[in-house]
């Protein structure tokens, strides 16, 4: 049933892969898994995708023209809940995976078994999920925040569904952050102290905190909405003592580090690609570590700045005013820190340093926006109109999407063994770095105008930047069929890669040969310096 | 981190899927069942929901059974070891997370929103123009609706119950002494008598929420007072049922002579679940029924 990576070494095939379907279903290989997450991120972004897709062509005219009102607030309910909890979140899993254990120099995750588990619970959320869009009914249509009382009062009978399904997104993603955690504090190889992880594992490390932390308040959440909407309780209720806004506190109070959930990992894959295109060490490694960390706490005190228009007491929205200003300055710790170590750098321009690069400038785009949705009086203008929409779109999709892309192309050659097509790989990204602000920047101009987020309709004034907004969001959407060419091309056949096929990179990973073999570091490696 | 020049990695295992399957069906059939329930429909909700349920039962004894055997024969070693335990204390904090979520809930509701109902704050319209009746108070037993209650009492069942999980909390860890010091006689009594608290506990619990139905007219619908009550304990008494459940696996494993003074993971992990639940009774006696 089992046995040591000792006695694998020397009876087995150094190499030896189990075979068929059950090498899939029963894997405890972490590289393994790792691929199983990041093929099921893909397809739940193309669906994900679509659903967009769906949404901007009903946008793309003033007036109801394709879909049902009903149907389309259930394309940008389910579009949001695919696409953090079905594409980005799986995404960053699956690289921790692959990457984590040999980063830290540790022959696979502390837990394989459960590691298996926490992705196979994965598809039969999403199965339940989406399969509630076809219930008499349809599916949930209550936006992927499923405020109460549209989550309780007003909501469909895929509720249940959607309740039950979020909770085991929610055990899938406790039992990967335990995994993460217990590996970093347990498995690096001697030397390898915490000061000198790789940021990557840094920023996960901190990550699954943030995900244990939060990730039981969300089950806590819809555990309420459910008997709420079917055993006459009302925590959301005010007839019964409750408050709808009470929802949204305790949802924020997820929802927020959860924002940062799926970004800081993007922070540390940024860290490890500029430093290699540049040829220089990554600038302020230390400052790098402590603003994560001081994010990720702050993360913690911010959530209410999704609530400046409920009502609450001034002193309350100044104070979650403030603290989510001060996230500013670690984060521009990051900032500054990444251009540091371009400054004078040996740069080249290969795909992931071009994807690093776009993150850096359209991420910064999007903290600025969130800086400006920061201020209290300023976003009673801005609440819940497309301004909103532009701001989180380009933290998520030209931050956390982009970033996950560069990794894919950055650690490709050592997954697959060969080298990416490099001219479609840039052709994939400039159609998709041209594509994404035509699709979202002007989105800023209709938000601050007045265009509210979540309706099918709009006036007419809205009309132009709306077509626009919608070609920009088709290319996108298209240009994204060229990844999957390209990954496909790649792990096909291509010119061979050598074990660094980067010449600035350094760490633990570029040590093995490429494709990575089966199982790595079976006898833990030395760590000099 | 001298010892890790061995790792231990198992080998392809068929458990971890057939739980994803389990866990699938029980998602769905619960989903259904509420559906069926709520609906008053003969639907299938109730036995997909049972054969997820038998799914994972399986899983969890071939799963548990495997891990036993590489255990007994002596596979693990003190990293895996570290790796378990500390598994085992971030799980323990997530489910602290989990009651943190309620008792926010129970905070938010008695120290906001039912003032808040009642004038406090800036919201003397809300007061005047919804219910201008409400009297803030807690708890509280006639919601701004109009359902009446009446409080559940801290003396009497809950002070026992109280003291019988304290109690069960200082026998568990004498449980754990006597199996460190391989006093196996000593151990099977503490263990045992762990059990019969926490099966005591369970009973007058259950006798509590039949005083609460019958003659207090507290219920999951008596407004928000009722609502974090039920949830609270029902989900706490969940967690002792789990944590009785375990207690009994530790037994029973006992009595067949596994565990050694230096190797007892299982029995730790379960002496600390335990714990924990005991902590989070603390809490929601202090919180839920005397203040």
């Amino acid at each position: 049933m089992s046995t040591t990576v000792d006695t694998l070494h020397h009876e087995e095939h150094h190499d030896h892969k189990p075979s068929g379907i059950t090498r899939w279903l029963f894997t405890t290989n972490h590289k393994d898994i790792g691929t199983l997450y990041l093929w099921f991120s893909f397809l739940m972004f193309l669906i994900g995708g679509s659903m967009a897709m769906v949404i901007r062509a009903e946008l793309f005219q003033p007036g109801l023209q394709l879909v049902e009102p009903h149907f389309f607030n259930q394309m940008t309910t389910v579009h949001g809940l695919v696409m953090i909890f079905g594409a980005v979140m799986p995404a960053f899993t699956g690289l921790a995976n692959w990457l984590v254990p040999m980063m830290i120099g540790a022959p696979d995750m502390a837990l394989p078994r459960m590691n298996n588990w926490s992705f196979w619970i994965l598809p039969f959320a999403f199965i339940i999920l989406l399969s509630s869009l076809f219930m008499e009914g349809g599916g949930p249509a209550m936006g992927w925040t499923f405020y109460a009382p549209l989550s309780t009062t007003y909501s469909n009978d895929s509720t249940a569904l959607f309740v039950f399904s979020v909770h085991i997104m929610g055990i899938s993603s406790i039992m990967g952050a335990i995994n993460v955690i217990v590996t970093i504090m347990n498995l690096r190889a001697p030397g390898m102290t915490y000061m000198k992880m790789p940021m990557f594992v840094w920023t996960w490390f901190i990550t699954a905190f943030l995900l244990i932390a939060v990730m039981p308040v969300l089950a806590g959440a819809v555990t309420m909405v459910l008997t709420d909407k079917y055993f006459g309780t009302s925590f959301f209720d005010a007839s019964g003592g409750g408050d709808p806004v009470m929802f949204q506190h305790i949802f924020w109070f997820f929802g927020h580090p959860e924002v940062y959930i799926m970004i800081l990992p993007s922070f540390g894959i940024i860290s490890a690609i500029i430093p290699t295109f540049t040829r220089k060490k990554l600038f302020g490694y230390s400052s790098m570590v402590y603003a994560t960390a001081s994010i990720a706490i702050l993360s913690f005190l911010v959530w209410a700045h999704h609530m400046f228009t409920t009502g609450m007491p001034v002193v309350a929205e100044l104070f979650f005013m403030y603290c989510t200003m001060l996230i500013a300055v670690p984060t521009g710790v990051k900032i500054f820190n990444w251009v540091a170590t371009m400054w004078r750098g040996a740069m080249s321009f290969e795909t992931p340093m071009l994807f690093a690069l776009a993150f850096v400038i359209l991420f910064t785009i999007g903290g600025f926006s969130g800086l400006m949705l920061a201020i209290t009086p300023v976003d009673f203008q801005y609440h819940d109109t497309y301004f909103v929409v532009a701001h989180f779109h380009y933290v998520l999709v030209t931050g956390a999407i982009f970033s996950v892309m560069a990794a894919v192309y950055y650690w490709l050659p050592k997954w697959t063994g060969h080298m990416y097509d490099e001219t479609l790989a840039k052709f994939h990204f400039w159609a998709s770095v041209i594509s994404v602000n035509v699709l979202f920047f002007p989105m800023h101009f209709v938000g601050l105008a007045g265009m509210p987020r979540r309706i099918p309709d709009y006036s007419v004034q809205f009309a132009d930047i709306n077509q626009i907004v919608s070609i920009g969001g088709f290319a996108f959407g298209l240009s994204q069929l060229i990844f999957l060419w390209v990954v496909i091309k790649c792990a096909r056949g291509g010119e061979k890669a050598a074990a660094k096929p980067w010449e600035g990179a350094e760490g633990l990973e570029w040590t093995i040969p490429s494709p990575a073999p089966y199982h790595t570091f079976e006898k833990p490696p030395k760590i000099e310096g | 981190m001298a010892e890790n020049s061995k790792y231990y990695v198992p080998a392809s295992s068929p458990w971890p899927i057939m739980g994803a399957i389990g866990l699938g069906l029980i998602a769905f059939g619960a989903g259904h069942t509420v559906l069926d329930v709520t609906k008053n429909t003969d639907g299938y909700g109730s036995n997909i929901l049972t054969a997820g349920i038998l799914v994972i039962l399986v899983m969890l004894f071939g799963w548990f059974r495997d891990q036993i055997n590489e255990s007994m024969s002596g596979k693990f070693n003190q990293q895996l070891g570290r790796s378990y335990r500390q598994g085992m204390s971030w799980f323990i904090f997530s489910e602290v997370m989990f009651f943190a979520a309620f008792f926010g809930a129970l905070f938010y509701a008695r120290n906001v929103a039912v003032p808040w109902l009642a004038g406090a704050s800036n919201n003397a319209m809300t007061h005047s123009v919804l219910w201008p009746e409400f009297v803030a108070q807690w708890p509280l037993v006639e919601t701004p609706g109009g359902t009446t209650t009446e409080a559940m009492g801290w003396y009497g069942l809950p002070a026992i119950n109280t003291v019988l999980l304290l109690l069960s909390s200082v026998t568990c860890h004498m449980a754990h002494i006597a199996l460190e010091n391989n006093r196996r006689g000593r151990l099977k009594l503490f263990l045992g008598a762990t059990i019969l608290l926490g099966g005591g506990f369970l009973f007058l619990q259950g006798s509590e929420y039949i005083h609460a139905y019958q003659e207090l007219g507290l219920t999951l619908q008596s407004g928000v007072y009722g609502n974090t009550f039920f949830l609270l304990t029902g989900f706490h008494g969940m967690h002792v049922t789990l944590g009785t459940l375990m207690l009994i696996i530790m037994f029973l494993r006992i009595m067949k002579g596994h565990f050694t003074p230096q190797s007892h993971f299982a029995f730790q992990a379960t002496s600390w679940y335990w714990h924990f639940v005991d902590v989070v009774w603390v809490c929601l006696f202090v919180f839920v029924y005397v203040l």
